[in-house]
């Protein structure tokens, strides 16, 4: 019986299962991309739409209840003629779309606002918003976007003219489809014909397994075409990040080392991949002990992978000078533990692409941070050569660093290949939860020693990182941290060492910080607790320490340029003191039950990739037509690469941003620019992109044989150059269109960050250039529950210059959320918190205020100054809301996170020693 | 195949539902959450298309809550005061989103020790009819939620509202909900009080009920009856003790210790005093 109902105003009619989910319709059944899913259980908010005018989750609602009544969704916010709404500019303007995966729930639940209350309060705003998750924005430029429709500011947003990107805020070059609801992600892509593929995973631990008979299974489920297995797999069956470890299955063989692992894989019509019950696969397993946390370290631990004894994967090592005797001279050695768990990215978009076969290629259109790197792991798996993958990225709803590794590519590859039809995936929420990697969880014992005076003497410490069933980024986590273990200041001397250690868990991979945020709670307490003890405000005694230029790091790498540490800390000298007065002065009047605090964090963090050559390649081409084209290959993840590596490229050309076409991503059309990982591609990519443009410009002006000064006019089909009063024109038909993409000229660049590999003692300069940071965070406590909640933040970051304010203000605004959530409430536990009803992220409410001060202490080797922000940003986070705690109540956190039942359980400890 | 009925009429539904075993879904909200990734296969009985079931009001000496009213429906009823903790629960529960299609009946039937809306029925001491092909019957709301999502209705029952007796004009209630953040919260504790006052100032009657810290949200039976005759003012709060909060059976979970959930609901169950004698 057809359900027959409005969607837009306009008559629609489905067949649909009368059970079948709103969502799914919308989607699948009747073209309606625009509408998204995070988790189809109502706990992201991503697929609102309003229903007779009340917004609701889509992917709650049986299609049956729709009969007869109004659907609207965000494809219904336009105007008739494709004119935006108000709202939806608003956003647009704002930069309070980043990688909009939540975006049309966010401007749906406003929508639904609106019809009630023209002219809501931020608390009004974020009540009738708050059913939405986002992960990337920080909801500060949301709610600013969403209180413009009530009160225009008057914020006018040009177009910058030619020269004139760099700096500008910009509006984003994909913003508009963002705002839409045409932009395409990983699930939004695949052809109607597709076969749907399915993960069977392990629901154990640690298990050894058989697998049993199939043929049930097709007899029973006629749309079932193949059950995939390791014996499938054409070519290496295993993956990972570096070259020279490919040590996590595509599809797991005979054993499985964590729960998640992928085990089978269906692969059929939906109904048929969909209906078949988990249980009802034949797959028999004999249950073993698993290796919880540092479990894997005692004697008598199983093996759980041939190459690492003791299931130690690797050591990480830094020395510098003679850390142990030189604590002897300090006048004051503070020594502490501190523990974090494992913490889950959470970006809204769960995994999912999809593979056609094209004769001897293979073509993967998916959702990715990495395409390059996909395309080497596929071909691998396949046995084909790196050329012979195509990676098609599609707009990526948050990356984090969990999509780097390969999520849905083997299943979808390997059953393409095999049966030369297209193949689709997309994970559920509980997929992507139990089978992406994750933060590494920390054990860190570090001390750190000081003068009377307030100067420091040495930092040593040790620290474990479990990494989970596989080695995925363990490697760079172990060697990050002890590179930057001491924290943003000059040390004398160093002593860090790290273990990478193997647990039957989910993969730690990488996560915004590499394990740095981890680090960085231990340096930064113990930083407070040194000024503490020798009676120094907290501010000041870190800007004594700052690192500046001149001074050598852990690593002997002497800065030369950009190391804005201490201009943030004066930039934020003001708030911090007016804010711990204020604090001191509330705490005063107040019950004793609701306390405030206010703390302070620093980072550092290198951009790149530590110690390696991590090049990017960019290339910009004028065809015959006179279309200028940026061909990047820099994935945007939400971050706003688009745009930032076409205002660079733009002024390195000399042209107006908006004359110039982008073309980004496809391994196909684009040279590889590395992974959108380390903070890397402001810095590195945006180097390339720039030169790339001026590449071009120096070709044109050699053209014209004028000097460097001349400009150019860029017209159709043709060039204008003038240097003073000569003008030349260069007709474009004029030259041979054989150049890269059918361009008649083409400018190109790669830039490599410089780095030395590091010694044994880990000494060598293993970044081209390091972030810089401070955050004050301002708390309230409640001492009775063990409630934190963060009122304020004023976050200072050393961006070397800023390519585009609104996208660094919405990389610090973003970072500041995930590391409040890691500092508060975020701890992942494998089979126990795979839903984001359980494992919770920051919602409207509980991310405050931030006020962002930009410090632009310049990079010579980064695009016109710049360097990485996307990390940064997390860092400094966790130890300055860990530091406000302590204001706030004298008790001092060490294990993140602080949820209310830690944070209590240490008040009480602590008033039991009194 | 399964099969989707969803009725007009409610004999039809009772009908549908003698005939064989279905499942009751109304705004889905605790339904789809449960099959993520999974078939939905079994036999619906749709509830909402059912005429006048989703009514909110007044019946003599008691309110009436039907079995469609959606939490959004509560929040915009017209209630005497002391509904204000219903209504407050009724915020609480998901976003607006789940608040415009999830029904305060199905969270009494979805049963779970933190279902947001138990506390404060149980503390208005609220009865749930049940009707079937055979007849309707009402039993006390403590008496309908068994367990962890166990109740005493029959396959062959559906609920058909909650019947709330009316309190004194002067009652007023409150509800405090503790969780890890601010929106979309699972409660580590909850607490839902309604209190009424003699003519002297001193408690009449005092209900208390705590969710999330036992199967079931729990009367706190015998700190309620200790505070009865009391001057109902900022005093009253001090006296709660330990002792009062033992009749719970916290467990510890990922949202938080059984010793903090006991520890938390001591400060909640003053607090929601102290709320109430301000």
């Amino acid at each position: 019986m057809s359900i027959s109902f409005n969607l837009n105003g306009k008559p629609a009619v489905t067949d649909a299962a009368p059970a079948r989910r709103l969502a799914h319709v919308l989607r699948e059944d009747l073209g309606f991309t625009g509408t998204k899913i995070g988790c189809d259980a109502g706990d992201c908010g991503a697929c609102t739409v309003l229903l007779d005018g009340e917004q609701v989750c889509s992917c709650l609602v049986p299609v049956a209840q729709v009969a007869d009544r109004d659907v609207t969704t965000v494809e219904g916010l336009a105007s008739a003629d494709g004119r935006l709404s108000e709202l939806q500019q608003a956003f647009h303007e704002y930069g309070a779309a980043q990688c909009g995966i939540c975006t049309p729930g966010m401007l749906m639940a406003a929508a639904d606002m609106f019809k009630h209350n023209a002219t809501p309060s931020d608390d009004q705003i974020m009540d009738a918003m708050g059913g939405v998750l986002c992960r990337c924005t920080g909801y500060n430029k949301i709610v600013d976007a969403v209180k413009h429709v009530v009160q225009p500011n008057g914020v006018d947003f040009v177009s910058p003219d030619a020269g004139g990107a760099m700096g500008a805020r910009t509006l984003k070059t994909d913003g508009i489809q963002k705002v839409d609801g045409t932009e395409l992600f990983g699930a939004d892509v695949a052809p109607a014909d597709a076969l749907w593929a399915r993960t069977i995973r392990s629901p154990h631990h640690s298990a050894t397994f058989t697998l049993g008979d199939f043929d049930d299974l097709y007899k029973k489920w006629p749309g079932l075409e193949r059950v995939f297995t390791a014996a499938d797999v054409p070519g290496n069956n295993g993956y990972g990040i570096y070259p020279e470890i490919k040590d996590q299955p595509a599809f797991a063989d005979g054993q499985v080392r964590f729960k998640g692992e992928t085990v089978v894989a269906l692969v059929g019509t939906h109904e048929a991949v969909y209906g078949i019950r988990d249980e009802d696969v034949p797959i028999n397993y004999e249950l073993r002990e698993p290796l919880f946390g540092f479990a894997g370290l005692d004697d008598g631990a199983h093996q759980m992978h041939d190459a690492n004894p003791g299931n130690i994967l690797a050591h990480g090592y830094v020395k510098k000078g003679e850390a142990k005797s030189a604590m002897e001279t300090a006048d004051v050695v503070v020594e502490d533990s501190f523990v974090t768990g494992f913490v889950e990215h959470g970006y809204i978009e769960p995994e999912a692409g999809w593979a056609q076969r094209v004769g001897d290629r293979l073509e993967i259109t998916v959702s990715t941070q990495a395409p390059y790197m996909d395309r080497d792991e596929v071909a691998q798996i396949i046995g084909i050569p790196n050329e012979s993958v195509r990676i098609i990225p599609t707009a990526c709803g948050g990356g984090f660093g969990g999509k780097l590794d390969l999520g849905v590519h083997p299943v979808i590859g390997v059953a393409a290949w095999v049966l030369n039809k297209p193949v689709r995936c997309t994970w559920t929420r509980i997929e992507s939860m139990a089978a992406s990697t994750k933060r590494h969880p920390s054990r860190i014992t570090a001390r750190y020693g000081c003068t009377k005076d307030g100067d420091l003497v040495a930092y040593d410490m040790s620290g474990d990182f479990n990494t989970g069933a596989y080695v995925s980024w363990g490697l760079t986590v172990k060697d990050r941290v002890p590179v930057h273990a001491t924290g943003p200041y000059y040390v004398p001397h160093v002593e860090a060492a790290t273990r990478a250690v193997f647990a039957n868990e989910t993969p730690a991979g990488a996560f915004r910080g590499f394990g740095i945020p981890q680090a960085a709670i231990a340096h930064d307490t113990l930083m407070d607790m040194m000024a503490d003890e020798i009676g120094m405000d907290i501010l000041e005694f870190r800007l004594r320490n700052a690192i500046r230029k001149g001074q050598d790091t852990a690593t002997g790498q002497v800065l030369e340029y950009s190391a804005g540490l201490d201009q943030c800390l004066v930039a934020l000298r003001e708030p911090w003191q007016k804010a711990r007065a204020a604090a001191e002065k509330f705490n005063a009047e107040s019950d004793g039950v609701t306390r405030r605090g206010v703390g302070l964090g620093c980072m550092w963090y290198g951009c790149g990739n530590t110690s390696l050559s991590n090049p990017s390649t960019m290339h910009v081409g004028i065809a015959a037509d006179g279309t200028v084209t940026l061909y990047s290959g820099a994935q945007d993840i939400g971050q706003g690469t688009n745009t930032t590596m076409m205002q660079v490229a733009a002024d390195g050309l000399g042209i107006r941003m908006d004359q110039m076409e982008l073309v980004w991503g496809d391994t196909d059309k684009t040279a590889d620019a590395g992974k959108s990982s380390a903070s890397r591609q402001a810095y590195v990519s945006g180097r390339a992109a720039m030169e790339a443009g001026q590449d071009l410009r120096g070709q044109i002006l050699r053209l014209a044989n004028v000097g460097d000064d001349a400009s150019i006019e860029f017209g159709e089909g043709r060039l204008t150059v003038t240097e003073g009063d000569a003008v030349r024109v260069i007709d474009l038909s004029d030259l041979s269109d054989d150049k890269l993409h059918g361009n008649v000229l083409v400018g190109e660049a790669t830039f490599d960050p410089p780095a030395t590999p590091l010694d044994d003692m880990g000494q060598g300069n293993p970044y081209g250039t390091y972030g810089f940071g401070a955050q004050v965070a301002e708390v309230e406590v409640d001492v009775d529950l063990g409630t934190v909640k963060v009122l304020h933040v004023w976050a200072a970051h050393d961006v070397g210059a800023a390519i585009n304010p609104t996208q660094v203000e919405g990389q610090v605004h973003g970072g500041v959320a995930q590391g409040l959530g890691l500092a508060l409430m975020e701890e992942y536990l494998p089979g126990r918190t795979e839903n984001l009803h359980d494992y919770l992220i920051p919602t409207f409410g509980d991310v405050p205020p931030i006020d962002v001060y930009l410090i632009e202490d310049p990079e010579p080797t980064g695009p016109y100054g710049a360097k990485g922000i996307g990390e940064p940003a997390l860092i400094p986070t966790p130890p300055a809301i860990f530091g406000a705690i302590h204001h706030a109540t004298g008790v001092r956190m060490k294990q993140a996170p602080a949820t209310p039942d830690r944070v209590r359980a240490a008040i009480l400890a602590a008033q039991g020693e009194k | 195949m399964s099969s989707y009925l969803r009725p007009t009429e409610l004999d039809e539904a009772l009908q549908a539902l003698a005939a064989g075993d279905r499942i009751i879904v109304a705004g889905g909200t605790d339904f789809y959450p449960a099959r993520v990734g999974k078939p939905v296969d079994e036999d619906i009985l749709d509830v909402t298309a059912i005429d006048g079931l989703r009514r909110i009001e007044p019946r003599g000496d008691h309110f009436h809550i039907g079995a469609t009213a959606t939490w959004t429906d509560l929040i915009r009823a017209d209630l005497p005061d002391w509904f204000r903790a219903m209504k407050q629960a009724a915020r609480e529960v998901g976003g607006v989103q789940i608040q415009n299609a999830g029904t305060i009946i199905g969270n009494i039937c979805n049963a779970s020790p933190a279902a947001d809306g138990v506390p404060g029925l149980v503390a208005l001491d609220a009865s749930v009819v049940l009707g079937s092909v055979s007849g309707e019957r009402e039993v006390p709301i403590t008496e309908f939620v068994l367990g962890n999502r166990k109740t005493a209705r029959k396959p062959d029952e559906m609920v058909l509202g909650l019947n709330i007796p009316v309190c004194g004009t002067d009652a007023k209630s409150a509800f405090l909900k503790l969780g890890a953040r601010k929106y979309l919260v699972i409660s580590i504790v909850m607490v839902s009080a309604v209190l009424e006052k003699a003519a002297d100032g001193t408690v009449e009657r005092l209900r208390i009920a705590v969710g999330s810290c036992s199967e079931v949200a729990k009367r706190l039976t015998a700190l309620e009856a200790d505070l009865v005759g009391k001057p109902a003012d900022g005093g009253l709060a001090a006296l709660v003790t330990e002792d009062h909060i033992a009749p719970l059976s916290p467990i510890g979970d990922v949202r938080g210790s059984a010793e903090y959930r006991s520890d938390a609901a001591l400060t909640l169950v003053r607090r929601a005093i102290a709320e109430l004698t301000e």
